[in-house]
């Protein structure tokens, strides 16, 4: 695809840093408020997309190899499963929440049917939302780059 | 009275993926209906889990500055969320599903140059 | 009319009468069984340490369903690239 006029490209470039807290924003914050990893993960791809259509999908695709992003996606399906392996190790159950009660991060516990809200607590959650994260925003940046570049080669023009 | 609007719903959405699944000749249309019959379902399995409290109906079952009279009464005033983490499942799974299948669509129509389903029939060398 | 059309006429219409019934017969908010989710709303912040509902049942009673989901992301993504290599030469 080519890219569009000067005016697109000028306003993408503004908005695209907001969008990407606003995602980071709804993972990072997914054992307080609605959200978590597959939502945020959807909020950043969509911003990523954004970026997709108004630079063209060949300018994208010369710039990010393919090869970083298939490492970017491995790194969040192996933190994942890792965790997983680590309260095996470490408890003795597979996907035990090790941290909860213990002081090394996210140790605290609130208090039953209390409305305050504490970052420091849940456990191994929070890290298992950024593993799926990072999965999730890998994962449909790839699909879309790869169907928009593909439907551009030479061999489609009849 | 609400009565059951959720489920006629449902029923709507379906009989209209099913319709553009078997009464249309073009496959990106066919597509679009089976993601209509998938929109529905999940629109089924997350009004499974709905509880009546009060005037207001029932509130996601989150403790974050949630209002008084709603942690006084706990689990009867809070929305069910076993169904809730079900669909966002089933979501992925739809997600997942089109993007095979559109790819496999684009590959037909660079091999045979033609999306109508009845000229589609044969291994073409 | 071809035969067809009257055949998917009556198939269609005897479907609609099955699904028109059960979508009648449900009772909308007032589920039957409810001890499971009771019991995981009551006892979310002692056993789990967050306020939220929702992620403590993706996360930490049924995780295993969120594995399986993100081996089928994987599985999807990888199919994707592959079906797509040998256009870039």
């Amino acid at each position: 695809m080519s890219e569009m006029s000067k005016i697109v490209r000028t306003i993408s470039n503004i908005i695209f840093p907001f969008i990407m807290i606003f995602g980071l924003y709804v993972i990072a914050h997914g054992h307080l408020t609605p959200g978590g990893g597959f939502q945020g993960g959807a909020v950043v791809a969509s911003g990523c997309v954004l970026l997709i259509v108004a630079y063209g999908s060949i300018w994208v695709f010369d710039r990010i190899g393919i090869g970083k992003l298939s490492v970017f996606e491995s790194t969040g399906a192996v933190g994942f499963i890792g965790l997983a392996f680590l309260g095996l190790i470490l408890a003795g159950i597979f996907f035990k929440n090790f941290l909860v009660g213990s002081n090394i991060i996210f140790g605290n516990i609130p208090q039953t049917l209390s409305t305050d809200s504490n970052f420091n607590t849940a456990g191994v959650l929070p890290l298992m939302n950024f593993a799926v994260g990072v999965k999730v925003i890998a994962g449909l940046f790839v699909i879309v780059l790869v169907m928009a570049f593909a439907s551009c080669s030479k061999e489609w023009k009849k | 009275m609400i009565f059951n609007i959720p489920f006629i719903a449902v029923v709507a959405m379906i009989f209209i993926g099913l319709y553009a699944l078997l009464f249309k000749r073009n496959l990106v249309k066919m597509v679009i209906g089976i993601i209509i019959i998938e929109s529905g379902v999940n629109l089924f399995l997350i009004s499974l889990g709905y509880r009546w409290f009060g005037e207001n109906g029932g509130v996601v079952p989150i403790f974050t500055n949630a209002p008084s009279e709603v942690v006084n009464n706990a689990p009867q005033s809070m929305v069910l969320p076993v169904p809730q983490a079900l669909t966002l499942t089933s979501i992925v799974i739809g997600v997942a599903v089109l993007a095979l299948m559109l790819t496999l669509v684009m590959h037909i129509y660079k091999h045979y140059g033609t999306l109508d389903v009845r000229k589609i029939r044969r291994l073409k060398e | 009319m071809s035969i067809r059309t009257i055949v998917a006429a009556v198939t269609f219409t005897i479907l609609a009468m099955f699904f028109v019934f059960t979508a009648l017969y449900l009772s909308f908010g007032v589920p039957k069984a409810t001890q499971m989710d009771d019991y995981i709303i009551l006892n979310t912040q002692k056993e789990t340490g967050t306020n939220n509902g929702v992620t403590s049942v993706v996360f930490d009673f049924r995780g295993f369903d969120t594995l399986g989901e993100a081996t089928i992301l994987f599985a999807a993504v990888s199919g994707v690239i592959m079906i797509f290599r040998r256009l870039k030469k």
